[in-house]
């Protein structure tokens, strides 16, 4: 079987779980829903179609997994959203169409993806800018004290989302032409691999970077996201893990000192070891939002509360659980589903990573290498920063879990992640092939 | 580089193993308490959007049922405001549950077994409880309240079916208005009120010293265990040394040679306090345990508003084989024994139905919200405490108490009333805790009367339970 029936038929099991979805909210709430439900449904599994048939004229010989698994969370993201607020599916929905065309042109124009390399610094200082955008007066928008959305009038959208992609782009075009050099410049000192001198400035300027974003961001998480995702890299093209050793220290060292004086950032990991403390969950900003988070996967169990069934609105108004439908989705679908659900979405986004990893494994030159993996890395560290921060395991931070929250600007560029991917993916595929 | 990929891909599946294992913390093996943490007010915001069903009482009296609150929730109002109080209980997020409204949560809840909630949420079912009709009647609760309060003194009726153990009145005074009290400052307000106590059931949670209706128990052992009969003779003497300690009669009387049935009669202590040093401390905890003393009552209330019966030294159950314990003075309702009206009342309706317990409840029927009958209660035997030949001897004994003996005033007309007064003294000066204990017809019934100068049960509760035994038809 061509690998692009393997994906049709793979897109079956996202279409069934779309109608049982939709079809568990429609019996639940005949009085309130109508078959509008259904109808998005339909409309839904058209455009996953689309999808398809892009991948089948433009990418033939691209992983026939990647975009089911894709449909698969997304579809999972949007009926929870659905059961959240209708409104903000119907624009979730919008979003996805936005996301596929997107999805399309990436694909169309970047035929040669390997064009970008020679655009790196351009697209450095674009990932940058976007990082830092919300910083910028006027424009920026803080939430919960982090500084992660931009709004311009009516549209407002969350940089971060797509500086990932530049950033991944940029180090994977520095990496390739610097690896030798790093690995053959390199001197033990002390039984410490460690780079040439003349090479370390850059990575300072990366590690720089890291800490301007805890600073100016503020946000814990997203920094982790891109320093962890930049050591991915770095170890992935050298297989030195010293270098990565010293950068985890470095970062740590870093965080430890930004963290003890910077008050948000203080604030952050205060409510996050101690988020029952009386004062610290009644404060503001404070650590309401991660005790609620826990309690709504208490309240879910093994098996969890049943579809529809979570509490998520106070009686009479008033949000239980504060930003159910971005930050806080894995506690929704925690207490609804229980424990197996959540296992069983993450199961999906591992097998996705896993994808990711295998299409950098098979691609021959030193770029895609670093950029599938780069990006597949980015992607896991994401899935990790903001399920781990609902869970507790780290600070929670403003990210979104990547297909399935609800946000434009995270569904659209994981959508040219996902296009990137399947490039490297088709390209390393018939050059395997051939 | 594939090598450091796929090591890459054994972090991934690493780090993605913590995020299950912290799933895991906190959906099964922190998740107890984290429902108990008390920042988590999830349950009781998930409890007022359920509609609790109604209580009712045997005559469709409503005593509790929800009304609509803003915001798709639900109050708790109780239309009979403190006459039902103490039976009915409260529930309120603010303070939490008592009473029926405790012990019966799950039927008012609507609260199903896994299989059909699934099923109901499926349907679309909304969150409605069932309604539970209670035996209660309403005119007998009534008529013991108004006696009770008219008394002047604080104090306890209970009257059971004695057919079916069902709980026709419970009435303890003074009461309290649940409507008031989801106000948790009133609340902790009438808890710090030590000295009416209106929050505890007095029928069920204090045990008062029973004093000569516990000559119904002893009587109830002399006879099954066939050492005596009801005309058997008996001294009567005055000052008898009973456990080395001479005991008086009531006003000193010394009455000769009697027989049984005249000891019960009149009264007369020597004569029981020595039937119950003869029969012994092990033959008097067998019967006793059989009444249903020493134990928990099988009441659907809530464990901790109820307390067992029995001797009490230090708040702590002692059971009457103990060297500590005078059994003669426990054979006439002294000597450290405590027993509440529900016990008492209990022991008047095993006499009246052939000598078989009941268990007492609260619960005739639960109603679904479509109005069709979920549950009924079926009498409930809990125990043949002594044969139908004793029951009958001594019901025969007891209604000779109320023919000619200390319970007149609780006699009615057409109807034979059978019943047992009492007057514990709680000291010298004539401070006394008087009740009645008694049956006619179907209905048992058990009143007391706390701390009353001068009071005896012949005189102060026999009346009460005149009234409401009257109230109900007999």
């Amino acid at each position: 079987m061509s690998a692009r029936n393997r994906e049709l038929l793979a897109l079956i099991p996202a279409s069934l779980l779309l109608t049982a979805g939709f079809a568990a909210l429609f019996v639940q709430h005949s009085q309130e829903l109508s078959n509008v439900s259904l109808t998005y449904g339909a409309a839904f599994l058209a455009l996953c179609l689309a999808g398809h048939l892009v991948i089948r004229f433009t990418l033939p010989d691209a992983d026939p997994y990647m975009f089911p698994l894709v449909a698969v969370l997304a579809c999972f993201g949007l009926v929870i959203i659905y059961r959240i607020d209708e409104e903000l599916a119907r624009e979730q929905a919008q979003w996805f169409v936005v996301g596929l065309i997107l999805f399309a042109a990436t694909i169309v124009f970047l035929r040669d993806f390997r064009v970008l390399e020679r655009y790196r610094y351009t697209v450095a200082v674009a990932g940058l800018f976007l990082l830092l955008l919300p910083r910028v007066p006027g424009i920026g928008q803080q939430v919960n004290g982090a500084y992660l959305g931009v709004g311009i009038g009516p549209i407002s959208f969350q940089p971060a989302e797509f500086g990932k992609i530049a950033i991944v782009i940029f180090l994977a075009a520095y990496l390739r032409d610097t690896r030798q050099i790093l690995i053959q410049g390199s001197r033990r000192v002390l039984g410490v691999t460690i780079p040439p001198l003349k090479h370390f400035g850059p990575l300072l300027v990366v590690w720089g970077g890291a800490m301007i974003l805890l600073v100016f961001i503020r946000d814990l998480g997203s920094s982790l996201m891109f320093f962890g995702a930049f050591l991915a890299l770095l170890y992935v093209a050298t297989n030195r893990l010293s270098f990565v050793t010293i950068g985890l220290g470095m970062f740590a060292v870093g965080a430890w000192f930004f963290a003890s004086t910077v008050g948000h950032v203080q604030n952050r990991i205060d409510t996050w070891r101690d988020p029952f403390d009386r004062a610290l969950y009644d404060r503001p900003g404070g650590s309401y939002q991660i005790a609620q988070s826990l309690f709504a996967q208490a309240d879910g169990g093994l098996f969890g509360v049943g579809f529809g069934q979570a509490l998520i609105t106070q009686p009479g108004g008033g949000a239980i659980l504060p930003a159910p439908q971005t930050d806080l989705i894995y506690a929704v679908i925690v207490n609804e589903l229980g424990l197996v659900g959540a296992c069983g979405l993450l199961l999906v986004y591992l097998l996705f990573v896993e994808r990711g990893f295998k299409t950098a494994m098979l691609a021959r030159d030193s770029f895609s290498k670093l950029l599938a993996a780069g990006l597949t890395a980015v992607f896991a560290l994401q899935v990790f920063v903001i399920v781990g921060g609902v869970t507790k395991v780290i600070p929670l931070t403003g990210v979104t879990l990547p297909f399935v929250s609800y946000g434009g600007s995270s569904i659209v560029a994981n959508f040219v992640l996902l296009a990137l991917l399947l490039l490297v993916s088709d390209r390393a595929r018939r050059e395997a092939r051939a | 580089m594939n090598a450091p990929v796929l090591r890459l891909y054994v972090l991934v599946i690493v780090l993605f193993a913590i995020l299950v294992g912290f799933t895991s913390r906190w959906t099964v093996f922190d998740a107890d308490s984290l429902r108990d943490n008390e920042l988590n007010r999830r349950a009781l915001l998930q409890e007022q959007k359920i509609r609790r069903g109604a209580i009712r009482t045997q005559d469709g009296e409503a005593l509790a049922r929800s009304v609509p609150r803003p915001g798709d929730t639900w109050g708790r109002r109780y239309p009979t405001a403190d006459l039902f109080a103490h039976a009915v209980g409260y529930s309120f997020t603010t303070i939490g549950r008592a009473g029926i409204e405790r012990s019966h949560n799950d039927e008012l809840t609507g609260q199903t077994d896994e299989l059909t909630g699934v099923l109901d949420s499926l349907l679309g079912k909304d969150d409605r409880g069932d309604a539970v009709v209670t035996t209660l009647r309403t005119r007998a609760q009534e008529e013991a309240v108004a006696a009770l309060e008219q008394s002047g003194h604080k104090g306890a009726l209970v009257a059971l079916d004695t057919k079916t153990g069902g709980v026709l009145a419970m009435a303890s005074v003074p009461s309290y208005d649940p409507n008031t009290i989801d106000d948790p400052r009133r609340f902790a307000e009438l808890n710090r009120d030590t000295e009416n106590a209106p929050l505890v059931n007095r029928a069920t949670q204090n045990g008062y010293p029973p004093g000569s209706t516990m000559k119904v128990v002893t009587a109830a052992a002399a006879l099954d265990t066939g050492r005596y009969r009801p005309d058997s003779q008996v001294s009567g003497e005055n000052g008898k040394p009973i456990s080395g300690v001479p005991l008086n009669n009531f006003g000193s009387e010394d009455f000769g040679d009697v027989d049984l049935t005249f000891a019960l009669t009149n009264s007369i202590n020597t004569v029981w306090a020595e039937v119950g040093e003869k029969l012994g401390g092990r033959t008097m905890q067998r019967y006793m345990e059989r009444f249903g003393f020493y134990a928990e009552p099988p009441l659907d209330y809530p464990d901790a508003q109820m307390s067992a019966s029995g001797v009490r030294k230090k708040g702590e159950l002692v059971p009457v084989t103990d060297p500590s314990v005078d059994v003669g003075r426990v054979a006439i309702g002294q000597g450290d024994l405590f027993a509440t009206p529900l016990q008492m009342a209990s022991v008047a309706q095993t006499i009246a139905n052939g000598g078989v317990r009941l268990k007492p409840h609260f619960m005739s029927r639960v109603i679904d919200p479509d109005g069709r009958t979920v549950e009924e209660a079926e009498p409930e035997e809990a125990e043949r405490v002594v044969s139908r030949e004793t029951a009958a001897q001594l019901a025969d004994m007891m209604r000779q108490v109320v023919r000619e003996g200390t319970g007149t005033a609780a006699a009615l007309e057409g109807v034979e009333v059978a019943g047992k007064t009492g007057t514990a003294e709680l000291n010298l000066e004539g401070l006394n805790q008087p009740w009645f204990m008694g049956f006619a017809g179907d209905v048992a019934v058990a009143v007391t009367l706390e701390r009353f100068q001068g009071g005896t049960g012949g005189i102060v509760a026999a009346p009460i339970a005149r009234r409401v035994l009257q109230s109900l038809g007999q």
